[in-house]
């Protein structure tokens, strides 16, 4: 399309480092479909910028790879692993979807709020921690069980978890 | 999918039916009158199959299947009023309902909403949903839609409507689940030019018509037939009306002509009809001051100051008509001008070339029926900016476009599409060299002053390219657009482009500028040109000769003369010289108070019968459905008294009907013949010298009706005036940081904002015509001077 919102000079668009990135997931699909790169795309920016995505973001994403930018929110708002608001240096993802919540996933929210002083979706004050209630990650076997960065933690107590949160940065 | 197809029998409720294989089940059933409800499906969308709404039970397939999505095979039996099938359907039913709000008494798609009626015909008559309902914050998409997002039922007919048909993606569905929400995600106005459609598609009252709000109950408004009086369309419409008045406007199917689409213009313009400055009452202006006087004192007081003004010599009067008028309004202001004597009309106001084409031109329309736009091979088009100018056949050549064909485009400044094109923006200046060189690539052999053009052009890759494509394609088209028609070298652009077109086997048509611009042709309401477009000999000013020579009398008709004419600063101060100027208008304005010495109201569309002619030549006709205001009067009845009290003959109609069947025995044998273009000499008026202005005439500024059309004049698209410049010329000139800019164009100067557009070419200064902002300025095209205001 030549539409105005989309002339726009993709090669001033992020750092070399993240668009050899997002190049190489371009690379994967036939070029006319490029747009399947976006999730890829839009996971490399969110982790190039802090965790989390802007709209500028969302709007470099979609003129880098020939989209409407609201195909673009359509995806990032869709799924949970995208964040649109600033989060803490460590995302904390409890599960509270059946399994942990039958082994006792309340209790695990109950003592993260009380230890961090925040509620479910906020941050605490010093952007150390986010805390996150999402579904079932796939872990069931290990339930209660909660996501930090990349690396899951299973079979959770409240003593597990101050042990797992003073060893973190 | 091949066309022969092979035909298939299914039975539907026991009915048999031929269907070809793989059509979709809704569309056989819909052709056979057999109900099926549905929210998602709409006929001229992508099938989505995300409502649910249309399950139907099929023989030996175990769960009911979406009639949208399902391909008829032979022998398919569907039940679709089963116990199953009712099951499915008031299931799905139930579900949808339950996050839709019980707000009927209070929305406006009560009475015609397709959530009210499937759910009266499908649905259970009790909720057991006691849990609480959602609540969709409403985003603001600008001044035409309303937004009540909780009652949207995510069918996504909106979405599709914007990524299919607009073009435009601008309304997507974020969130998910339980979040999931229709909406721009960053709020912004709809850019869309056909945006009002979303209305119409929309099956709840989530997405309403924002100028209609709260205003009327759909079982109070009686509806009528219409023709929207824009573009070269002439879309079909249906006139809501209560009391008396227009209370809004929506499409009416016609495949041929609009489809099931109209644009924002002709949907939302009929608010130009209760503006303000509507002209109420006739007056007249003694001694520099206005009165208002009844209809009999202001028609003596015109045709004496016509007769007295003129004298003997009748070539001292003459006649500006809007190419919106209605055919009959045009063809009885001919008659009366010619029937004083002279031939000085003109309905082609915009127009600043007038240079001869030779005996035979070519009639000034599509060429084609307006359909046929869809399937050309390639197409290029000289000087429009489609979109705006005429929605519905950009919307025609997109079709086209996503078929594969290819469209160029030569402007003064590139053009937002929602298409694939190869787009050529050059200064105005240059735009002739540049098809020149198509010309040339294209191998067109011309004599005299076409041969000096060509054989200075240089083609290059791009002009080959285009050359080729045209001249591949089994069907191409050449089209000259509204900005074409107003640049001062127009004969040049129509002899190569004629030329161009014989060459490469392609056909050559206009984009004509207004509802009725075809029609004053065949009226007669053109200078030289009698009804039936026979010529004449005799003599006759055009519209731009008229007013640059100055006439002691004029009858100027549904213009706005700052607005309307080419050279805006020119014509005011023409009329304003002239002894007697008598002005049918429906609007009292500023300018009109200084230039004319009678004002007649006179009745707009929807108040008065007429005939418009499309750009496809399709006569259409429609009736004053509202009384006019006040006191005004259709226009063709102020003529016919006009005639009469002047005395000339044959001016006794009875109806417009009359006056419309006494024009077709005239045109009896007419047919809009190809003509051949025979160019004198025509030198080069528009010189590359210095920065020259390209002035489009934007898409809400186009006529006297929609200028005041209130909730368009807040759009994107409406503006006041400006000048935009690329940043290049920006710095060259010095304006790089300038916010105001005096502009001067000859004689004539006033101060704009400035917006930098690099879709603006070097050498070239972008000034919309038709808008307050440059109304003091001349022509379109030329000269000008720019320094930081």
């Amino acid at each position: 399309m030549s539409s105005a919102l989309q002339e726009r000079d993709k090669d001033g668009l992020f750092s070399p480092e993240v668009r050899e990135e997002i190049d190489a997931w371009i690379a994967k699909y036939p070029p006319e479909w490029k747009q399947s790169a976006v999730m890829a795309a839009l996971r490399i920016v969110q982790d190039a910028n802090g965790g989390w995505l802007t709209t500028e973001l969302m709007n470099d994403v979609a003129a880098y790879l020939d989209m409407p930018p609201i195909a673009v929110y359509e995806v990032a708002t869709f799924y949970s692993m995208y964040e649109l608001k600033p989060v803490g240096r460590h995302k904390i993802c409890v599960c509270t979807n059946v399994s942990c919540m039958i082994n006792g996933s309340d209790k695990i929210v109950e003592h993260l709020e009380k230890r961090l002083g925040i509620r479910l979706g906020e941050t605490t004050e010093d952007g150390k921690f986010t805390l996150k209630e999402v579904e079932c990650l796939g872990a069931c076997g290990g339930a209660p069980m909660f996501q930090i960065g990349k690396q899951y933690y299973e079979n959770l107590t409240p003593e597990i978890v101050d042990s797992i949160l003073d060893g973190l940065e | 999918m091949s066309e022969d197809r092979a035909t298939v029998t299914i039975e539907v409720d026991g009915r048999e039916i031929q269907a070809k294989a793989g059509d979709m089940l809704i569309n056989v059933t819909d052709a056979a009158g057999i109900p099926i409800p549905r929210f998602c499906y709409h006929k001229k969308l992508s099938v989505a199959a995300n409502c649910r709404m249309c399950l139907v039970e099929v023989e030996n397939v175990p769960k009911p299947l979406p009639a949208c999505a399902t391909p008829v095979n032979d022998g398919m039996k569907v039940y679709t009023r089963s116990p199953k099938a009712i099951a499915a359907q008031k299931g799905t039913m139930e579900f949808l309902l339950i996050n839709h709000p019980l707000d009927c008494p209070i929305c406006d798609q009560g009475g015609e909403c397709e959530l009210q009626d499937v759910a009266m015909g499908y649905g259970g008559d009790v909720s057991r949903f006691v849990e609480a309902k959602r609540v969709v914050p409403n985003p603001d998409l600008g001044p035409l839609v309303s937004t009540d997002m909780t009652r949207c039922i995510h069918c996504t007919r909106c979405v599709r409507f914007g990524a299919e048909i607009a073009g435009i993606r601008e309304l997507g569905a974020t969130g998910r689940g339980e979040h999931m929400r229709i909406g721009t995600y960053v709020e912004h106005a709809l850019n869309s030019e056909l945006s009002g459609n979303i209305i119409d598609v929309c099956p709840v009252g989530a997405l309403t018509s924002k100028p209609f709000r709260f205003r009327a109950r759909a079982w109070e408004l009686t509806q009528f037939d219409g023709i929207a009086p824009h573009d070269a369309v002439g879309a079909n419409i249906h006139l809501h009306v209560q009391n008396g008045k227009v209370m809004r406007v929506v499409p009416k199917e016609n495949e041929a002509i609009n489809e099931t689409w109209i644009s924002d213009r002709d949907r939302f313009s009929y608010e130009g009809l209760y503006s303000s400055d509507r002209l109420m009452q006739p007056m007249l202006k003694d001694n520099g001051a206005w009165r208002e006087v009844e209809w009999e004192e202001a028609l003596e007081a015109a045709v004496n100051g016509l007769r007295a003004a003129m004298g003997s010599d009748s070539a001292q009067f003459g006649t500006l008509i809007a190419p919106t008028s209605t055919v009959e309004e045009l063809y009885l202001a001919q008659k009366l001008t010619r029937g004083l004597g002279s031939g000085n009309i003109d309905h082609r106001l915009r127009q600043t070339d007038f240079r001869s084409l030779g005996d035979h031109p070519p009639f000034p329309w599509l060429n084609g029926a307006i359909a046929d736009l869809e399937d050309v091979d390639a197409a290029l088009v000289i000087g429009s900016h489609t979109r705006k100018e005429q929605p519905l056949l950009a919307h025609r050549l997109r079709k086209a476009a996503l078929k594969g064909a290819y469209v160029a485009l030569l402007n003064p400044f590139e053009v937002p599409l929602s298409h694939d094109a190869e787009q050529i923006a050059v200064s105005p200046a240059s735009m002739v060299a540049e098809l020149a060189a198509i010309a040339k690539a294209a191998g067109v052999k011309a004599t005299g002053d076409l041969k000096k053009r060509i054989d200075g052009a240089k083609p290059d890759d791009r002009h080959k390219a285009i050359a080729q494509r045209l001249r591949d394609a089994g069907h191409g088209r050449i089209l000259l657009g509204n900005l074409a028609a107003a640049h001062p070298d127009y004969v040049l652009l129509q002899a190569l482009a004629s030329e161009l077109a014989q060459t490469v086997g392609a056909g050559l048509g206009y984009l004509p500028v207004a509802a009725n611009s075809v029609g004053a042709a065949i009226a007669g309401a053109e200078a030289g040109r009698l009804p039936g477009w026979k010529r004449t000999d005799a003599a006759a000013l055009d519209a731009g000769a008229m007013l640059e020579k100055g006439l002691r009398t004029y009858l100027i008709a549904g213009i706005d003369p700052e607005l309307d004419c080419a050279n805006p600063a020119g014509a005011v101060a023409t009329l304003a010289g002239a002894e007697c100027v008598v002005a049918l208008t429906a609007y009292r304005t500023p300018t009109l108070e200084q230039v004319a010495d009678v004002m007649l109201p006179m009745a707009l569309f929807a108040e008065t019968s007429g005939t418009y002619v499309n750009g496809e030549g399709t006569w259409q006709g429609a009736r004053g459905v509202v009384a006019p205001v006040g006191k005004a009067r259709p226009a063709w009845k102020i003529l016919r008294v006009l005639g009469n009290l002047l005395g000339l003959e044959g001016f006794d109609y009875e109806s417009a009907d009359a006056v419309r069947s006494e024009l077709e025995a005239e045109c009896e044998g007419f047919e809009p013949a190809a003509g051949e273009i025979e160019l004198g000499d025509a030198a080069l008026m528009l010189q590359n010298d210095g920065l020259v202005r390209a002035g489009d005439v934007p898409i809400y500024a186009a006529d006297t009706l929609v200028r005041r059309a209130g909730a368009l004049q807040h759009t994107p698209d409406a503006t006041t005036g400006f000048v935009s410049l690329n940043p290049t010329e920006a710095a060259r000139a010095g304006l790089a940081d300038a916010r105001e800019v005096r502009v001067t164009q000859g004689e004539n100067s006033v101060t704009l904002p400035l917006e930098i557009d690099p879709a603006v070419p070097d050498g070239c200064v972008r000034i919309p015509a038709g808008v307050p902002g440059s109304a003091g300025l001349g022509v379109p095209f030329g000269a000008v001077g720019l320094e930081k205001g």
